[in-house]
């Protein structure tokens, strides 16, 4: 399912097994646990990593379990009940008191792209691996909470254009031409390894994570008034 | 301090010696002085550089001065009272008549930066002076008008992420190569003669000037609403 362990000042969320990580509501209260732990335990320097084992880093929301409702309607109240179940999610992620990276080793493709963009930095495959967003080929529209978040973090509307409502799967290299992704590598380990690096220079910087999570709010205005988050002002100034 | 010249059409700026320009209650209100003068000896085909001697273009708020209050409570509010008097700087700037040019020939930091970003045209140097917004090294929380120009000024995602989030310090190929900024040279006097090269050929436009501050805060719909601004329609239709 889904793991966290602590690495000097680094937190990493692993979601495990060579499945699709599909999310469920289990998996999504998981998560939701886990990141709720890392807020708790977060110190000045911390940073989080999120990544998956296999060929997928989540490939979104369990849809085999929405069906299994037996009806088209029970199918569509389990899929906005993982919808609803997943906001806070995000909504953690933006609040979060310290810098975040995801690093996609493998497909990210709807809730679980949008998982991955809910990071400050993406860092991903350029050999393996695509970024998707199925919805439009699937006849589902799109939450209004995702919707503000891919507006606020792409700011090439037509790169939102072409995830969107087009469902193009970006590879690794377009992703990061592109600005989707801040970098990608040849390969699974330069991938982590990366992160890895990252992770560390952000947590050298010794950032005030209350003030660093004011702060992305402020980046993402529409997307946190969407998600409910509140603001505060800090005047914490150091010398 | 900060003075006020004009050669031909073009107003110029000036803050004067060889400190770090910072903005206390006294040079924020001399700076609010010199644009309203600017504001009224407006004329078709009018413009303005905005520009600093020295090491510093300025590096934001008088700190200093707001920690001498003694207190951390005294510090806090001598700080929010340097951001509530700077609001009509920036606010006097959208509004202005002319088009605007800023000369950077040193570091812009904080509302320093802030204070170039409300230009129309940055003009900065390549070898020397950095663009940097420091609030989340020193644990200060980001202004609503500062935020609101971030979003508005640059359009690409993750160039505010680096700059706000991050605490890029942003050097002048950077600058220009991620479109912060309209150009980067090599030299102090190259940006001097760009700068005013530029207002002279915007200048020889001869815009209304009412029509084109009307054009500008349009441009800015959110910044404009933040600092109050109001909207006038004009059919002045030239022939």
């Amino acid at each position: 399912m889904c793991t966290l362990e602590k690495r000097g000042n680094l937190f990493i969320l692993t979601l495990t097994g060579e499945d699709r990580h599909l999310f469920n509501p289990d998996l999504i209260s998981s998560l939701l646990k886990l990141l709720s732990q890392v807020k708790a335990q977060a110190t000045c320097g911390s940073a989080l990593i999120t990544q998956a084992q296999g060929k997928f880093f989540s490939y979104g929301f369990d849809l085999d379990w929405a069906q299994a409702a037996g009806s088209e309607q029970g199918a569509v109240k389990r899929l906005q009940q993982m919808a609803d179940l997943f906001k806070p999610v995000i909504a953690t992620l933006l609040s979060l008191p310290m810098p975040t990276i995801a690093a996609i080793t493998g497909h990210a493709v709807a809730a679980g792209f949008t998982l991955a963009l809910s990071h400050d930095y993406l860092i991903m495959r350029k050999d393996r691996g695509i970024l998707w967003m199925p919805e439009v080929d699937i006849a589902l529209t799109l939450p209004d909470y995702i919707n503000a978040l891919f507006k606020e973090m792409i700011g090439d509307a037509s790169v939102r254009r072409d995830l969107l409502l087009r469902g193009l799967k970006m590879k690794g290299d377009e992703a990061e031409k592109r600005g989707v992704v801040k970098a990608a590598y040849d390969g699974e380990a330069e991938v982590r390894e990366a992160s890895v690096c990252l992770a560390e220079n952000l947590g050298k910087r010794k950032w005030h994570g209350e003030v660093y999570a004011e702060i992305r709010k402020g980046l993402y205005p529409q997307l946190s008034a969407i998600l409910g988050l509140s603001h505060k002002v800090y005047a914490i100034a150091r010398l | 301090m900060c003075t006020l010249e004009k050669r031909g059409n073009v107003f110029i700026l000036t803050f004067t010696g060889e400190d770090q320009h910072r903005f206390n209650p006294n040079l924020i209100g001399s700076l609010l002085s010199l644009l309203s003068q600017v504001k009224a000896e407006a004329t078709g085909g009018s413009a303005l550089i905005t520009q600093a001697q020295g090491k510093f273009f300025s590096n934001g708020f008088d700190l200093d001065w707001a920690q001498a209050a003694g207190s951390e409570q005294g510090a806090a509010e001598r700080l929010h009272h340097m951001v509530a008097l700077f609001k009509p700087v920036t606010a006097a700037l959208l509004s202005l008549p002319m088009p605007t040019v800023a000369a950077i020939t040193g570091h812009a930091a904080a509302a320093g930066f802030l204070l170039a970003l409300s230009h129309d045209y940055l003009i900065m140097r390549k070898d020397r002076g950095v663009l940097y917004m420091s609030e989340v090294d020193i644990a200060l929380t980001i202004p609503d008008y500062f935020n609101a120009l971030f979003r508005e000024k640059i359009g690409d995602a993750s160039v505010r992420r680096d700059l706000l989030l991050r605490g890029l310090k942003m050097k002048g190929d950077e600058a220009e190569k991620r479109g912060v900024v309209e150009a980067a040279y090599g030299g102090e006097a190259e940006v001097r003669e760009a700068s005013v090269r530029l207002a002279e050929n915007l200048g020889k436009r001869k815009w209304n000037g009412e029509v084109y501050a009307e054009i500008r805060k349009g441009l800015y719909p959110q910044l404009s609403a933040i600092l109050g601004l109001t909207h006038k329609a004009y059919t002045i239709a030239r022939l």
